[in-house]
């Protein structure tokens, strides 16, 4: 019992610990004008959806969620932001050439319409990111005609 | 007295776990940097060396960084086509150890002797190139597939302005992905987006040289 209590203690103090490790925020207040949503005519439904679905990982500024703050959640969550805007930065699209904008459109499509993305430890929490089979058909629509037109 | 020792030992073992945690993160740290200097095969590491790379700023670290490739086109060329043999040969492994190949060739790609708007598009097929093939040489055979589509579009784009001394082939498959080229040394048609499934499969379209 005595060792069952220790190792509790032990595990609170370690989790009390871990929260001083700061961790980077992505966020920020402004809208560049490199921003997807600014260099194309977006509809407002797909812009929706974009903001909803992709921004948190693939732009400059995340809609944390509740527990963004606690680790080792916090972690989990900067690793795939980092991970996220590495492969594509929804606010510096204006600065990729036309070749790596058509590269990274065909590359959104395929990701959609397989499912890989969003995440799925990404709609586990965030229910409303989940792509319908209409917003996949709405969506790579959109991307299509977009990348037809570069 | 052992109520002392026992809290003394919670926060020594706490403090441990922090250290060991913290530490870990700095490790990766320093393999990320150290990978820049040595040839490791993690593909954040490639993007920076290919990065650089691509800028022009490649005299200096060219010796760090040959492996076999020269820096012309014909180094990327050949890496093309033994990336595309695998394919054909439905090689899964294979070609995710090319695609890494071929991510580093291109990378090395010697821009210097172009003039400015071509090395801008040079430049331009380079980064987009290395991140195709970066992704070949991690994925599944059919993601190895989609990447190779348009990987196979940077190096006819290359060719366009490097010029080649072989006769080369553009070949096509109207089937696969709405139609989609590459290029080959032979006339044969040998698909490799279908592989041995519909091997046959395409025309010529081109013949470049």
């Amino acid at each position: 019992m005595r060792i069952v209590k220790t190792i509790a203690i032990i595990l609170l103090v370690a989790f009390v610990g871990i929260q001083f490790i700061p961790t980077e925020r992505n966020q920020s207040s402004i809208v560049p004008a490199t921003d997807f949503m600014r260099v194309n005519n977006v509809p407002e439904t797909i812009q929706k959806k974009l903001q909803v679905s992709c921004y948190d990982c693939h732009s400059n500024n995340t809609q944390y969620p509740w527990y963004n703050k606690i680790q080792p959640a916090a972690w989990f969550l900067e690793d795939h932001i980092k991970e996220g805007k590495a492969e594509l930065n929804f606010s510096e699209w204006d600065s990729l050439s036309n070749r790596r904008k058509k590269s990274k459109l065909r590359s959104i499509i395929k990701q959609i319409e397989s499912g890989e993305m969003p995440l799925h430890s990404y709609t586990l929490i965030h229910k409303d990111a989940i792509f319908t089979k209409e917003e996949v058909v709405e969506m790579n629509k959109f991307i299509t005609q977009l990348k037809d037109s570069l | 007295m052992s109520r002392l020792k026992s809290t003394l030992g919670i926060v020594a073992i706490a403090f441990m776990t922090l250290t060991a945690v913290s530490c870990k993160d700095s490790n990766k740290e320093q393999d990320r940097t150290d990978g820049n200097h040595s040839e490791m095969n993690s593909g954040e590491d490639h993007s920076k060396m290919n990065h650089d790379n691509g800028d022009g700023h490649h005299d200096g670290e060219k010796k760090e960084m040959a492996m076999g490739s020269d820096g012309s086109p014909q180094a990327v060329l050949n890496d093309y086509f033994n990336l595309k043999d695998a394919l054909v040969a439905d090689d899964n492994a294979k070609a995710k150890e090319l695609g890494a190949v071929i991510a580093l060739s291109f990378g090395n790609l010697d821009v210097s002797n172009y003039t400015d708007s071509q090395k801008t598009e040079l430049t331009d097929i380079i980064e987009d190139a290395v991140e195709h093939a970066e992704h070949i040489s991690e994925s599944d055979i059919d993601h190895q597939r989609e990447h190779f589509k348009v990987l196979s579009k940077d190096v006819t784009d290359m060719v366009a302005i490097t010029g080649t001394k072989n006769t080369l082939y553009q070949q096509f498959c109207p089937m696969y992905d709405g139609g989609s080229a590459w290029l080959s040394l032979s006339k044969d048609i040998k698909n490799p987006y279908y592989g041995s499934k519909m091997l046959n499969c395409g025309e010529v379209q081109k013949e470049i040289n």
